[in-house]
């Protein structure tokens, strides 16, 4: 009985979408956050068209369009291998979540910071690098938290794109062995996972507990 | 003569249809310490926040030190500095809130020093000896790695202080400095404030505290309504209040 060793490979592509994905994602996500938040009234709404784009439609639905639609969309149109084509509705897709998480956190800030940034003389960028951002990231690490373990489970997604995650290979064992061993195995694997990303997430929130606020 | 640090004429400021300020004029002369006393809704915070730009105004003058920030034509269209001339000018001025607004992310010594590394391009060596000298002035200096959480309100004020002097500005505005504290509190703030009035800083300060202002202010300004009723040296307003509104008003106080 072969399990671990096909398991174990389909977890390295499971990890390497959703590290590749992750590390993307948060910051194009932040980046939206600021330009949702700025007074830039007409690209800030449409990142707001975009955000509801990329949360109002299945993320499945996504990752099909950029592999199989996509090349024959006009001017844009690409044809992307497999891995890229994930790559790519991941981080599209959780950028979304990741910019409305990083604006509530934007938006929880009390107005007095901004004031008294203000009259220290900080300008908008050093006001929001110095002052805001860092009680932001504080404040948004238990949602952050939340969204990356989804995103850890969402990557058996790329199972559409006939991709050999964790989750697939468990299914490819069941149906040749008739055993349902592997998916207890596979559960394992993503529960190992997460628990180290909790585990993460927990050490970066009790790093920030020095201060209150 | 030398120009007012604070010059202020005919200051307008509507928020949608309410006029909160209706023609404020005052002029305030170096090393001046003046208190603006009344109401609460009489438009002296307002004021204050018109002077280093938080609030903009409708119409109006205002000079800083001679340097116009913003001035409105006869037809009241209002013509502001450009940003940058604007935050230079501001920076003359340091501020204390009622609410602190310390940066709760940095300790104590990291809120006095983080204007003059950021914005003053100062460098560490310079600037701590200065900030550890101003905390030691405020008596804080043995709290210096603590985090605001950490420390009491009267505290807390007393660092926003140290921080606004951190940029050695030419005027202190201060906005009711007191009226978030434990009364048990407010005096360590106040003999602060007393301090600075000693070495001549140009102070402009909105205050509850009576006795405060009778003892410190070399002027004491009444506002009621968005407007100023009164303004004239502390000893003869409190002794001899001309307007009936400023008499009411003090009447209640005591």
């Amino acid at each position: 009985m072969r399990i671990v060793g096909p398991l174990a490979e389909g977890t390295g592509v499971t990890l390497q979408v959703f590290v590749i994905s992750f590390v993307l994602a948060v910051p194009l996500g932040l980046a939206l956050a600021l330009v949702r938040v700025s007074r830039f009234a007409f690209v800030s709404g449409l990142v707001n068209g975009y955000i509801w784009l990329m949360r109002g439609t299945p993320l499945m639905l996504q990752m099909l369009f950029i592999y199989f639609a996509l090349p024959f969309v006009p001017v844009i149109g690409v044809r992307l291998p497999d891995f890229p084509a994930a790559i790519v509705a991941f981080v599209l897709n959780y950028a979304a979540y990741f910019a409305e998480i990083f604006r509530a956190g934007i938006q929880s800030i009390d107005r007095g910071q901004y004031e008294a940034a203000r009259v220290l003389g900080l300008n908008y960028p050093q006001t929001m690098r110095r002052i805001v951002l860092p009680q932001v990231f504080k404040r948004v690490l238990p949602p952050l938290s939340n969204e990356t373990i989804t995103l850890v489970k969402d990557t058996s997604l790329i199972y559409v794109l006939a991709m050999n995650d964790l989750l697939r290979a468990a299914r490819g064992i069941v149906q040749r062995d008739f055993t349902t061993m592997p998916f207890v195995v596979a559960a394992a694997f993503y529960l190992l996972m997460t628990l180290v990303l909790t585990l993460a997430f927990q050490h970066l929130e009790r790093k920030h507990a020095v201060y209150d606020g | 003569m030398a120009s007012p640090m604070i010059d202020a004429r005919g200051v307008h400021k509507r928020f949608a249809a309410v006029e909160v300020l209706r023609g404020v004029s005052l002029a305030v002369g170096r090393g001046e310490v003046v208190a603006i006393i009344g109401p609460s809704g009489s438009g002296k915070s307002t004021f204050l926040r018109c002077l280093n730009h938080l609030e903009t105004i409708s119409s109006g003058r205002i000079d800083i030190a001679g340097e116009t920030l913003v001035s409105s034509t006869a037809d009241g269209v209002c013509r502001h500095a450009p940003d940058a001339d604007i935050r230079r000018i501001c920076r003359r001025m340091g501020m204390v809130f009622q609410h602190f607004n310390l940066f709760p992310h940095l300790t104590v010594l990291q809120n006095v020093i983080e204007a003059p590394l950021t914005v003053k391009g100062l460098r560490r060596e310079v600037i701590v000896p200065r900030a550890e000298e101003l905390l030691r002035r405020v008596g804080l200096l043995d709290r210096q790695a603590s985090y605001p959480s950490q420390l009491s309100g009267g505290q807390k004020q007393r660092v926003a202080i140290a921080r606004a002097l951190a940029l050695e500005p030419d005027i202190m505005l201060f906005d009711e400095p007191t009226s978030a504290l434990d009364p048990e509190l407010t005096g360590e703030v106040l003999r602060t404030i007393r301090e600075l009035a000693e070495e001549h800083m140009t102070m402009l300060v909105v205050t509850h505290e009576m006795a405060f202002a009778r003892e410190v202010a070399s002027r004491v300004v009444f506002m009621d309504g968005g407007e100023i009723v009164e303004a004239r040296p502390a000893r003869e307003l409190f002794a001899a209040p001309e307007h009936p509104r400023t008499r009411a008003f003090l009447e209640n106080m005591l």
